[in-house]
């Protein structure tokens, strides 16, 4: 059976997304996604890759979830109270989500995965020297165009903050 | 000691959340929110099987996806702000240029 501590964060993680989504605030939903993504980051923990949860803190609860908070901050205030969703669509969305949990965790259930187990004896945590030798070889093709894509994005951001101002220098 | 099923099911909930998110909200910083839990359960699965299968390819995966996911929050604010400054609002059936 599941331990304490992999219920304690489970139910942070579940319910802060819930929150995330529901809050009435937008800033407040922001905050709830970092400690969600905290929380994944302490399943990683959990599943002997700390090099992993190191990067999904620093990527996810240090840049994006202060990127998410400036952008909420500079879109004005009274445009974020936007709950303006009717009911309707919302029970169907909730009855959505509960048959997609029912059926997909059924298949999962009753199929073969539900009784492979963690082999403590055969598996020791992987390192991250293997982690950095898998990626500087076999995969730094990848890696190369991971670069090429970041920094693609990056350039496409600041295209498109720029452009209202290149418009109307046109005019 | 919790089993792969479990890591399983709680990247289930996650995902059907984020649906739930995509389906109900208006809001398009929300709709990017229900994204990002999406890809978390993503990378939560690829780190559960990597473990079940005591690989390391399963993390490497994952490293790139999380830093794919930033790229995609970067792009994805960026296109909201623009929004904002064209329509003065953030819902999503506002914005009528956006239409097919």
């Amino acid at each position: 059976m599941a331990d304490p501590v992999f219920i304690g964060v489970a139910v942070l993680t579940v319910s802060s997304a819930i929150v995330s989504l529901e809050s009435r605030e937008l800033i407040y939903g922001a905050i709830a996604l970092a400690i969600s993504m905290m929380g994944i980051a302490g399943f990683f923990l959990l599943l002997d890759s700390p090099f992993v949860a190191m990067f999904q803190i620093a990527v996810y609860v240090g840049a994006v979830a202060v990127l998410v908070i400036f952008t909420v901050m500079l879109v004005r205030t009274q445009a974020l109270f936007s709950t303006k969703e009717d009911k309707g669509r919302k029970s169907a969305g909730i009855i959505l989500m509960i048959i997609f949990i029912a059926s997909i965790g059924a298949v999962f259930l009753v199929s073969g995965l539900n009784s492979q187990t963690f082999d403590n004896s055969k598996s020791q945590a992987i390192d991250f020297t293997a982690i950095g030798q898998q990626m500087l070889t076999y995969y730094s093709p990848a890696l190369i165009a991971l670069a090429l894509t970041l920094a693609g994005a990056v350039i496409g951001a600041l295209a498109l903050a720029r452009r209202e101002e290149i418009e109307q220098k046109n005019e | 000691m919790s089993e792969l099923i479990d890591y399983i099911i709680v990247s289930v909930v996650l995902v059907a959340i984020g649906i739930y998110g995509l389906v109900v909200k208006r809001n398009a910083v929300r709709m990017l929110f229900s994204l990002e839990i999406i890809a978390n359960a993503a990378n939560l699965n690829l780190i559960a099987f990597s473990r079940n299968l005591s690989n390391a390819q399963g993390q490497v995966f994952a490293l790139f996806s999380i830093a794919i996911a930033a790229a995609e929050v970067a792009v994805g604010l960026g296109i909201i702000i623009i929004a904002y400054r064209l329509y003065k609002e953030i819902d999503v059936e506002e914005f009528k240029s956006m239409r097919g």
